[in-house]
């Protein structure tokens, strides 16, 4: 342990910040979409629209039941074939990750809106208000607001999960680190440096979602 | 989208039991690793409700520090870096002679990430029962360690039955990580198929249901469980 090597780290700062920004990019891409696509979800299976509320419950249902990496390999193999030509590895895995993060979103974005209370909506209602204007400046508002700590949490979980697009080689943040820990023989200073970093954000992240769900909750 | 379709692919010899063995090392990873994790969630669990603060400060730093790496970065940690900090003897039986390696290192892994997930489930199960029940425990003369044997964790687990089968589900679901360092489970398994015969929307099939099939199975399980074991006036069970 003494001879801990902190210059393979400095040197190559600039090539593991490359593969940060992947992962960053790859994180928001799939928070925006999965929580696009989950709030869709989710106001349609409260809204109780007939055949497709069972369909949105299947889809969210069928997909948490599975796990990311085959969700990872499928779209690797399907997004190709469906588009007839070859695709980046980027754009695969982020398809993976917004259909597979919009049933766990749903999830969320379905409690955050079961918990605002009935009269909100019926006031609104009374007023003259469309369901989907109660929906735009009535529920969904007060709902985000109260979720913004779980979906802080749940972006930290997705922020941690997208390390998986290691097994397609996409050059992420752990993938940039093991080109280098393979080529300098510099396995345990990387994989330490990787694991500081992660634990780093993630830990800032969760301290963050709950001071804001102290603030909320007083 | 071409593609020839040929879905007697999967059950061909031999494809047809390497799906079954594949399924029976993700099976197996998930069991072992449920067992670590299960236990020594459960402790870390009392710990963090323990009356003794040292004990609590022990399990709260556990549960960060793994809840906030990501899995994979653990696996990686485990399997190449943690045998070269140990004693040079010790490192060489770890990383060639240790039997299954692969495998071994997963389901440890896999365990001691997923205990920090157990204890915080444990966690809340005992914060649910509520004070009460602890100071009357204590004060019809229980000692501390029986009133956790006695009343409080017999209560808390019947209470978070539903959290703990997604936490076992989830355990399922992520040894398919072990493809990472090598083992050939499940996820692996379809992988090996797809490259051999081409067939990879047959391949990625066969796992897609087989994992559904699996989880659909646990739950329906674990439901009718949950209803027979329910602590009346609990919420956490009202389902």
């Amino acid at each position: 342990m003494g001879d801990f090597d902190f210059a393979a780290i400095f040197d190559n700062l600039p090539f593991l910040m490359e593969g940060m920004k992947t992962t960053l990019l790859l994180t928001v891409a799939a928070v925006v979409g999965g929580i696009v696509i989950g709030t869709v979800l989710a106001i349609i299976r409260l809204a109780r629209v007939p055949v497709l509320g069972r369909l949105a419950a299947a889809y969210v249902n069928f997909f948490r039941s599975l796990p990311l990496i085959l969700v990872i390999f499928w779209l690797y193999f399907l997004v190709p074939l469906i588009l007839g030509r070859p695709v980046g590895a980027f754009t695969s895995v982020l398809v993976a990750f917004v259909l597979f993060e919009a049933a766990y979103y749903s999830e969320i974005i379905r409690a955050g809106i079961s918990s605002i209370r009935s009269g909100q909506v019926a006031a609104a209602r009374a007023i003259g208000m469309t369901y989907s204007q109660t929906m735009r400046f009535i529920v969904l508002p007060q709902a985000f607001r109260a979720m913004i700590p779980v979906l802080l949490t749940q972006a930290i979980i997705l922020f941690q999960d997208t390390s998986l697009v290691y097994v397609v080689g996409l050059k992420d943040f752990l993938v940039s680190a093991e080109l280098i820990a393979n080529r300098d023989q510099k396995l345990i200073e990387m994989f330490m440096f990787v694991a500081v970093v992660y634990f780093t954000i993630c830990f800032a992240g969760s301290m963050l979602a709950s001071r804001i769900q102290r603030k909320l909750s007083t | 989208m071409q593609y020839n379709w040929d879905w007697g692919i999967l059950f061909r010899d031999p494809y047809i039991w390497w799906l079954v063995d594949g399924l029976k090392w993700t099976l197996m990873i998930a069991m072992c690793a449920w067992i670590i994790a299960f236990f020594l969630g459960s402790a870390l669990g009392i710990m963090r409700t323990s009356i003794n603060p040292y004990l609590r400060f022990i399990g709260t730093v556990y549960v960060e520090l793994f809840r906030n790496v990501p899995l994979l970065v653990q696996l990686f940690l485990w399997y190449f870096v943690f045998p070269e900090l140990l004693p040079e003897d010790a490192g060489r039986w770890v990383k060639r002679e240790m039997p299954l390696p692969g495998f071994t290192t997963t389901v440890w892994a896999l365990g001691l990430y997923t205990a920090s997930r157990v204890c915080e489930q444990v966690r809340s199960g005992i914060e649910a029962i509520g004070i009460g029940q602890r100071n009357a425990g204590r004060a019809i003369g229980l000692s501390e360690t029986k009133v956790y044997i006695h009343i409080l964790l017999p209560n808390a687990y019947r209470i978070i039955i539903a959290p703990l089968t997604s936490e076992f589900l989830t355990i399922f679901k992520n040894s398919s990580l072990a493809l990472t360092i090598g083992v050939i489970e499940l996820t692996a398994m379809t992988r090996q198929i797809e490259e051999y015969t081409f067939q990879g929307f047959e391949a990625f099939t066969a796992a897609t249901v087989i994992y559904s099939l699996v989880t659909f199975t646990v739950m329906g399980f674990m439901l009718h469980l949950e209803k027979r074991l329910y602590v009346p006036g609990m919420i956490a069970a009202e389902k």
